[in-house]
């Protein structure tokens, strides 16, 4: 009872990185509270689930295994997770940020009447003075995020009512394999007796999801683009710089906004965020919720003709200039330097 | 065939502009600072609205809103783009409702409005972009939901077809109605203000509003210039679901961002200094 768990995102069987995310954040928490670590499964053929996700540290898998529940819709799911959640009373639950976490996260948090925090970046456990009622609650979550668009973070805690729910954004927690070898147990659940016929009113009558082809979050090395770029013609350098480095190519929301590239690129708070070794912002302002994004990157180049632009503030290389000179010579030096 | 559309709508601050002078200087927002405008998603979202008005023409949308009186303004805003009613609900009541007692309220007050075929509202609103009350309106109410919508392909008296957009990519949803539709701000823009319709609803004005105008008398046929204002009294409601009461979760801290800076090495564009770095990096393992 009063365990924590998380709620998998599984699209072709796979479980999504955001949900291996949750369960190491969520495998720390429940060391630090001395709980379980849960997962719950909803969907169909789910039997190589238990392989994905016991390494990090899962103790219990819930199965919820029936043709009718993939692909995802609203009300079964919510049902599942409605039903489990009264039966097993757990004291936080978490899911993906996403558009299934973010659709199923508000409709499940209302029918238990549980607050649910949107798009945490940072989870902790901490205690609270509830000043009206005089008293302490200790071992809750602290549950912060950013507010005002990104100008301020709140910290937002539900001292009565449970579960404690949390959505968290793709790549802003890190996924850590806890040990291979461990081992939950699974329990599967009697479909029929969490969901009833009538919850299947929403009909899927076509689908296209694309796999995601970019994998900005898992490079070493990314170059970013910003506003300051000028034109998608002008991005071309920065492929060419990604390439020579073997990294990838990312951008600000201004960026995207201006057709310059495509949005699956964009880094901040609408974005992914990315914590790479080397972090090259070019003609990047430096925006809170462009920072968001990116501020635990090892080291940061800002290359930008402001010398007072924002982004500078944060950066280990200050390059004050233009992008289409400073560019050209950075491929130009590194080839001549690397052999 | 005509139906009864209800367009959820809020007037938020213009967190998208913010300006040096929106921060105060202990941290907290300068709410005065930031001007409050119409919740860009909830403009597409009265525009799915519409659209459907233009197919079915005796159909009705209505407006509603619960915010403080000011919140007025958005709701003429509406009727002058095209909605037939405004509904405001306001009062003390629902003060520091986080999104659960803000869809309780929401969900009272559309009761009240009688029968309605669709509740379609904003993917999110820009001030605190959780997209939570239009999932927890449609659980309050019992009705399905289509969220992340893009556009509505079709409608009848029992079904509705929508195209969603989701992460990685489309979907396309069936649905019985009554449902609820949560709009993306992909989806269409809003329609322009309709100068006939500007000059009709300008002086359209909720209860407070005409007292404070001293405009208090409407002829019947005016009737169409009353935004109708509810209080918690007017709505059937638990007074335990209301307001910061009716709200599980509670703000315990909030700071401003501020971050750490760097000491940073400064240098320009000149060719020496540019390979100076890219040794540098190499040197210590961070490229190549
Ligand atoms: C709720 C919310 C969420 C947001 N989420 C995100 C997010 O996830 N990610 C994000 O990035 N933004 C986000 N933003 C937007 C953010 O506030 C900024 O508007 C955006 O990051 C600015 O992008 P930029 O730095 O490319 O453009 P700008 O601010 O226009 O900066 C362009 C820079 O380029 C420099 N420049 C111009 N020409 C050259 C040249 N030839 N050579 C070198 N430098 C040059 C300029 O000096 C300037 O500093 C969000 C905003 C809001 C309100
Ligand atoms: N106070 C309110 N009055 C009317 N509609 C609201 C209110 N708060 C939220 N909404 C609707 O719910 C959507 C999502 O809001 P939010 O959950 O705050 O991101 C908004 O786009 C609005 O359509």
């Amino acid at each position: 009872m009063n365990n924590l768990i998380v709620y998998l995102e599984i699209e072709d069987g796979i479980v999504g990185d955001v949900s291996l995310e949750l369960l190491t954040k969520g495998r720390s928490l429940a060391d630090e509270l001395k709980c379980k670590l849960e997962a719950v499964a909803i969907g169909y053929q789910l039997d190589k689930i238990g392989d994905q996700v016991f390494p990090y540290g899962v103790d219990t898998l819930y199965l919820a295994d029936d043709k009718r529940l993939s692909p995802y819709t609203t009300l079964p799911h919510t049902s599942v997770l409605v039903n489990l959640f009264k039966e097993t009373e757990p004291q936080i639950a978490f899911m993906g940020a996403t558009s299934v976490g973010r659709d199923l996260g508000p409709r499940v948090s209302s029918a238990l009447f549980s607050g649910l925090t949107a798009d945490c970046t940072s989870l902790e456990i901490g205690s609270y003075e509830d000043k009206k009622a005089g008293k302490t609650i200790d071992n809750l979550l602290y549950q912060i995020r950013p507010a005002f668009g990104g100008n301020i973070v709140a910290t937002i805690v539900n001292p009565e009512c449970r579960p404690q729910m949390a959505t968290v954004r793709e790549g802003v927690m890190k996924k850590e394999i806890l040990d291979p070898n461990y081992k939950g147990t699974v329990k599967k659940l009697d479909v029929s007796k969490y969901v009833s016929d009538e919850d299947f009113v929403i009909e899927v009558i076509e689908r296209h999801m694309e796999k995601s082809k970019l994998n900005i979050k898992g490079s070493p090395i990314i170059v970013a683009g910003g506003y300051g770029m000028g034109s998608a013609e002008n991005f071309k350098m920065l492929y060419d710089l990604a390439n020579t480095l073997g990294g990838e190519v990312g951008a600000s929301r201004a960026a995207v906004d201006a057709g310059f590239v495509e949005h699956e690129r964009q880094i901040g708070q609408t974005g992914v965020t990315v914590r790479p070794k080397l972090y090259i912002a070019c003609g990047i302002s430096g925006q809170i919720q462009h920072i968001a994004g990116m501020q635990d990157s090892s080291m940061i180049i800002a290359i930008n003709n402001d010398p007072n632009a924002p982004i500078n503030a944060i950066a280990d290389y200050v390059i004050t200039g233009n992008v289409e000179e400073v560019v050209p010579k950075m491929i130009k030096y590194y080839k001549k330097n690397s052999k | 065939m005509s139906f009864n559309i209800v367009v959820l709508a809020k007037q938020v601050p213009d967190t998208h502009n913010v300006g040096k002078d929106a921060m105060k200087a202990d941290g907290t927002v300068n709410r005065a600072a930031l001007p409050a405008i119409f919740n860009p998603e909830d403009l597409n979202a009265l525009e799915q609205a519409l659209r459907i008005k233009d197919k079915f023409p005796g159909t009705t949308v209505s407006l509603l809103s619960m915010g403080p009186v000011r919140a007025a303004k958005i709701l003429r805003e509406g009727l002058y783009r095209g909605a037939d009613k405004g509904y405001l609900l306001s009062g003390r009541e629902f003060a520091g409702s986080d999104s659960l007692a803000t869809s309780y309220a929401l969900s009272c007050a559309i009761k009240k409005m009688g029968k309605v075929d669709m509740i379609i509202c904003g993917r999110q609103a820009i001030d605190g972009d959780t997209a939570q009350t239009g999932p927890q309106v449609a659980e309050k109410m019992g009705f399905p939901q289509i969220t992340y919508t893009e556009e509505i392909l079709d409608v009848t008296k029992k079904a509705i077809t929508v195209k969603r957009r989701v992460e990685r990519g489309v979907e396309v949803l069936k649905g019985k109605l009554p449902i609820v539709i949560t709009v993306n701000g992909t989806a269409a823009p809003c329609r322009p203000r309709n100068a006939k319709r500007l000059m009709k609803y300008k002086y359209a004005k909720t209860a407070t509003e005409r007292q404070t105008s001293g405009t208090d008398y409407i002829d019947e046929d005016h009737s169409y210039l009353i935004l109708n204002e509810w209080g918690a009294n007017d709505i059937d409601h638990d007074p335990k679901w209301l307001g910061l009461g009716g709200s599980p979760t509670k703000v315990k801290s909030i700071q401003s961002v501020v971050f750490t800076a760097k000491e940073s090495k400064k240098i320009t564009a000149d060719d020496v200094e540019i390979e100076e770095m890219m040794k540098e990096l190499i040197a210590n393992h961070t490229i190549g």
